[in-house]
């Protein structure tokens, strides 16, 4: 473990122009970061850069701003191989995001590997991007769909179950690190551990801790991992995939097209090797370009500081409201991620991020993409604060003041 | 601290939205419908007791935010005693308010929604009740969406 160093905070802040503005005429606090973070002028300047000086498509270009252009986009693939300690590029596949990545196992390795009667073990918090692609797989193969049951409001997994439930007939364990709408850390490396023994493919849904805490595929042990850009400091509509080399190899394609080919006849075709296999088409170029200089801004800071500053201000903002009446709150109580889940007693989570809205506090409302977890748990929505490295203590008092007022507006 | 959100919540609403009118379910109705809102996850269920053309009783369950709530609230005390025709009518001057702001002709009580389409987020709460009504009238079978809603 590196030992913490001192961070600039309020310095860090200032590298995001769109922090420095008033909503509704108010400071703007925005805690809406699990649906997705603020960019540095890094990262913008990274854009504007490539599109300015380099932008030309990649691979097969002889000029020399397609050489620049491809460089820039497999420079990206190596850096993000060491951001989550892979083993060589090759094991990285650029994807729109985490979905985009589940989505292309779930088609690829999926089809292949699952039949009638195999089961794919998920847990009770998975968002949507962990569940509708494997109930669609299940759906074309027969295969079955389990659960890890969620304890309640406190929102654990309930591990004295996961024995009776690694079954034989599992093939694959797909599990999210962090849930984006209670907070909680899930021990993926024991749960990987566990279903390795088994034979059982595993996959982890790293979009709430990619950006927010160390992340180490090899040390986790898992198959495969997915992660999206725009949650770290990237640009939306990129993503990671990492899968181990021997499962990558022996995957079908998931699109077909040109950048994914050796050669092409007429009646048959003879496919690249991971990750080109996967990237079928101009892929987005400046995408993994400017997630190359989110990756270099977040390992500046470091990310274990970054989740002790997050983990303070989920545990400080829960406290707050914890002594607050009429709060029901959600999640652990201990060892959550930077967001706090919670709603006011007999007011609508929507009714409560509007007020919230008119007084500069960007929150989230709604079933945040986890709707049976919402069901299990005889809930509609929760309202939703989620913080990064560029929040602050003071930002959480004001929001606790703005819960309150918003509690004084219903007659509470 | 909210001023400028008491064109959205009004005391009318905020009143309905507490104390929620017609507010149960009608065993002898002779049509009904849903209403859902993925979004927000609103749920309404409205129950129409009609004699010919004439609505003699009408009531709502479900759970939503305040607006929809009290959106359905308001609808039931309009719509009690008045004709498909007439509710019809009313659905699309409600519609108008509600994303345009341009209140045409007498629309009462409801005039409290007209601040809606100030906030394009809240819409949908706003009409949720009134395609759910129109819907039990025509006999949609289908519960009725806001997906499609422009806003």
């Amino acid at each position: 473990m590196k030992m913490a160093k001192t961070i600039d905070w309020p310095s860090l802040r200032a590298d995001f122009p769109i922090l420095d503005q008033q909503v509704h005429g108010k400071p703007l606090i925005y805690f809406d970061n699990a649906a997705t973070s603020q960019k540095p002028r890094a990262v913008i300047d990274a854009l504007v850069h490539y599109y300015e000086h380099d932008n030309a498509n990649v691979h097969r270009g002889i000029h020399e701003l397609s050489n620049r252009a491809t460089a820039g986009y497999e420079a990206a693939r190596t850096r993000a191989a060491r951001f989550i300690n892979a083993r060589n590029a090759d094991e990285i596949i650029f994807t729109r995001g985490t979905t985009e990545g589940i989505n292309l196992v779930a088609s690829s390795w999926g089809a292949k590997n699952l039949k009638s009667g195999d089961v794919i073990l998920l847990t009770e918090m998975e968002h949507h991007s962990n569940l509708v692609p494997w109930q669609l797989l299940a759906q074309r193969t027969g295969a079955k769909l389990a659960y890890v049951p969620v304890t309640g409001d406190e929102g654990l997994l309930d591990l004295s179950k996961l024995d009776s439930l690694l079954t034989k007939q599992v093939k694959l364990f797909a599990m999210v690190h962090i849930s984006n709408s209670m907070g909680t850390v899930n021990p993926v490396a024991d749960l990987c551990a566990r279903a390795r023994k088994l034979g059982i493919t595993t996959l982890v849904d790293a979009a709430q801790s990619a950006g927010h805490c160390p992340v180490d595929v090899q040390a986790i042990g898992c198959d495969f991992l997915a992660f999206s850009g725009h949650k770290i400091c990237g640009p939306t509509g990129i993503g990671v995939l990492w899968g181990r080399q021997e499962l990558l190899d022996a995957m079908p394609p998931y699109q077909g097209g040109g950048e994914m080919i050796l050669s092409v006849e007429y009646q048959k075709t003879e496919f690249k090797k991971a990750p080109h296999r996967f990237e079928a088409g101009t892929p987005d170029i400046s995408g993994p370009i400017g997630l190359h200089a989110a990756m270099d801004y977040l390992d500046a800071i470091g990310r274990e500081n970054i989740w002790k500053h997050d983990q303070e201000l989920a545990t400080y903002a829960y406290e707050k409201l914890a002594a607050l009446k009429n709060i029901r709150l959600f999640g652990p109580k201990t060892g959550r991620a930077g967001l706090v889940s919670f709603l006011i007693k007999d007011v609508h989570a929507h009714d409560v991020v509007t007020l919230a809205d008119q007084a500069g506090v960007a929150l989230r409302g709604g079933h945040h993409c986890t709707q049976p977890l919402m069901h299990k748990l005889g809930v509609e929505s929760t309202a939703r604060a989620s913080f990064y490295f560029y929040n602050t203590k003071a930002e959480v008092d004001r929001f606790v003041e703005v819960v309150k007022e918003i509690q004084k507006f219903f007659g509470q | 601290m909210f001023e400028d959100l008491n064109d959205l919540y009004q005391q009318v609403i905020l009143d309905h939205c507490k104390k929620p009118r017609n507010f149960h379910e009608m065993p002898q109705a002779t049509c009904s419908a849903q209403g859902h809102n993925p979004l927000c996850g609103d749920r309404l269920q409205l129950f129409l007791a009609l004699d010919g053309d004439t609505i003699k009783d009408i009531s709502f369950v479900g759970s939503g935010c305040c607006i929809s709530k009290a959106s359905a609230s308001l609808l039931t005390e309009f719509a009690k005693g008045k004709t498909k025709a007439d509710v019809e009518k009313m659905f699309g001057q409600v519609h108008e308010m509600v994303t345009t702001g341009n209140v045409q002709g007498d629309v009462g009580k409801l005039a409290v929604f007209a601040g809606v389409y100030k906030f394009p987020a809240r819409v949908k709460c706003a009409i949720l009740s009134w395609h759910a009504v129109m819907a039990a009238l025509k006999g949609d079978a289908k519960p009725v969406s806001t997906e499609n809603e422009q806003t």
